[in-house]
């Protein structure tokens, strides 16, 4: 049977923790990331977030686990995400200790899986003139992003109303009306 | 509004929607299979004892069934007893298959249905002119909880193919052309719809294939406007009566002649890598697989079957069948279709995603080459990082068994 302890910490209220600021170091992946090499199949058959964070990007980069530290923010191009509806790649991510992931464009259910558990996403372009280990701050009361390295400040794909609301209730589930 | 705007007008009970808004939506139909589930049956138990419409909901155990080891076992044990309890839909590997081929074919999606499924190939359904789209475990709890579910209106993208289709040119060469020509992401929110008399002329299965594919497009969902092809294949189905809704104008329109289009192959590691089959014929296979939710349909196998009929696949190439459900895997055997594939020297799987997403019963070893029918040709989507995969339709993936590499059916 499944227990209890599998139970899915990384929902806990918004990401953010109801700060303002996320800052952390960019990891770059390029166009099209897609679902089965975020969290390969082989995988599936387990939903604990530790143990999908140990093979989180593998197949894309053997060393991910090694290079990411606590905090640091996914850049990526356009469409990251798609494929497979699988949730258990936003829980990797965030598992992962990924504090936020910004892409030109997402593909739309990865988008909508990442909203629902509370991983920060923000679309904006700026892979283009980033490098991992940049250091990046997002302002999300100024919807501005910069790039300490090169200075550059991006603004961020305004959140539409609907979805704002989901968040600050901290993800869909808790967004139901009692 | 056009077809999706009054379906989710009227599944929204508003006057009129129109793209870009954001509503709630009842679900007809809320599918979830052994991956999915039981994240979100899991979110559903934290929050709630019963299921809001306990009628819609529908779970397809069949990405790693016949279980494929301990922990899948416990999965689907975990789901089945759920099932039990709720008293919602649960098929057992026996009466089932392949989610996308299965709800169709008992009658449990019909025209018209606002469908979410915690699967991304759950865009199927707009072939029987549903609304019909993939989901999160999240999003699959959300709507147990309240039969409901968000959506923002999607834009509907217009196909519209016209011409003379090629002989062994079939609905997967011409979502392939499709993706090929908008990209991975060219669809990306949108609804796509396909139109046109070679749309019109084209087989429910074949139109199936090409709904199932959306997805590849980004597509939020594809659907074709239901006409008498529908209603025949609705018709005797069990289940509710399908609705009816008008047609308006679309966002979008992109008109294809395929007078010229010839079978075509995505490449490795993308669905928009795509160009003629005959390019490839210099790559070697070790694996071909024909089956799947987007090819695992009777006249799937009866392309396969046309082309295999007293041939000898090559030496050294492993040909998986993939019937895509238990009712298919019986009308190949009637039709001789099985006995054809045996005698060539295939193996006939159970009804199963299996090797489509590297699950199991075909995965591939490092530098391993394979030719399928499925949907994705992701890095690793079917065993190794190092292996691959090219897609194309039945016939292609039939013609290339036979040679050992990749070849257009025309090249036979």
């Amino acid at each position: 049977m499944l227990s209890k302890a599998e139970s899915a910490p990384w929902r806990a209220k918004s990401a953010s923790g109801g700060k303002n600021i996320i800052k952390g170091r960019a990891y770059v992946v390029g166009n099209s990331v897609d679902t089965d090499v975020i969290i390969p199949a082989r995988f599936l058959t387990t939903d604990n977030a530790k143990e999908l964070a140990a093979h989180c990007m593998e197949d894309l980069d053997k060393d991910f686990r090694k290079k990411v530290k606590k905090g640091d923010i996914i850049v990526a191009g356009d469409n990251f995400g798609c494929g497979s509806s699988r949730e258990h790649a936003p829980i990797a991510i965030k598992a992962s200790g990924i504090s936020a992931v910004i892409a030109k464009s997402f593909a739309r259910i990865f988008f909508r899986n990442c909203i629902n558990i509370g991983l920060m996403v923000f679309v904006c372009d700026m892979k283009k003139d980033s490098k991992s280990g940049d250091e990046i701050t997002v302002d999300m009361k100024k919807g501005e992003i910069t790039n300490a390295r090169t200075k550059k400040v991006y603004k961020v794909k305004p959140v539409p109303e609907f979805i704002k609301k989901i968040v600050a209730a901290g993800g869909l589930l808790n967004s139901i009306k009692k | 509004m056009n077809y999706v705007e009054n379906i989710l007008a009227g599944a929204s009970a508003r006057k009129s929607v129109s793209a870009g808004e954001y509503i709630e939506a009842r679900c007809d139909v809320v599918l979830m299979n052994d991956v999915t589930g039981p994240l979100a049956v899991k979110e559903f138990l934290k929050r709630g004892k019963k299921i809001k419409n306990p009628s819609a909901v529908v779970i397809v155990c069949d990405h790693f069934t016949p279980n494929k080891d301990i922990k899948s076992a416990e999965n689907v044990k975990f789901l089945r007893d759920f099932a039990k309890k709720q008293k919602i839909k649960f098929f057992e590997i026996g009466d089932g298959g392949v989610e996308h081929v299965i709800l169709p074919e008992k009658g449990i999606v019909k025209p018209g249905d606002v469908v979410i499924g915690a699967d991304s190939h759950t865009c199927t359904y707009g072939a029987l002119g549903a609304f019909s789209t993939g989901v999160g475990s999240t999003d699959a709890a959300f709507a147990m909880l309240t039969g409901k579910i968000w959506f923002r209106v999607p834009e509907v993208m217009d196909f519209v193919y016209t011409g003379k289709k090629g002989k062994f040119v079939t609905g997967k060469d011409l979502i392939l052309l499709t993706i090929g020509k908008v990209g991975v992401n060219g669809a990306n929110y949108k609804a796509m719809k396909f139109s046109g008399p070679v749309i019109r002329a084209l087989s429910m299965d074949e139109r199936f294939t090409m709904c199932n594919m959306a997805i590849e497009a980004g597509g939020k969902s594809g659907f074709v406007v239901p006409d008498n092809k529908t209603a025949e294949y609705v018709k005797g189905r069990p289940g509710r009566k399908a609705r009816v809704f008008e047609d308006g104008p679309s966002a979008e329109s992109i008109k294809m002649d395929i007078s010229s289009v010839k079978p075509l192959v995505a490449a490795p590691h993308l669905p928009d890598k795509v160009k003629p089959a005959e390019k490839f014929n210099n790559v070697k296979i070790d694996q071909a697989v024909i089956g799947s939710c987007t090819n695992g349909r009777i006249s799937d196998f009866a392309q396969a079957a046309k082309i295999m009929k007293g041939k000898k696949v090559a030496a050294g190439l492993r040909c998986i069948i993939l019937p895509g459900s238990q009712q298919v895997y019986g009308d190949a055997m009637k039709a001789g279709y099985i006995e054809t594939f045996l005698k060539a020297g295939c193996v006939i799987a159970p009804p199963t995603c299996g090797p489509c997403l590297g699950g199991h019963m075909g995965v591939l070893a490092g530098g391993e080459t394979a030719i399928s029918t499925t949907n994705r040709n992701f890095v690793g989507r079917m065993g190794a990082v190092t292996s691959k995969v090219y897609l194309a339709s039945p016939y292609t993936a039939a013609a290339s068994a036979l040679k050992g590499r990749i070849i257009s059916p025309e090249q036979l």
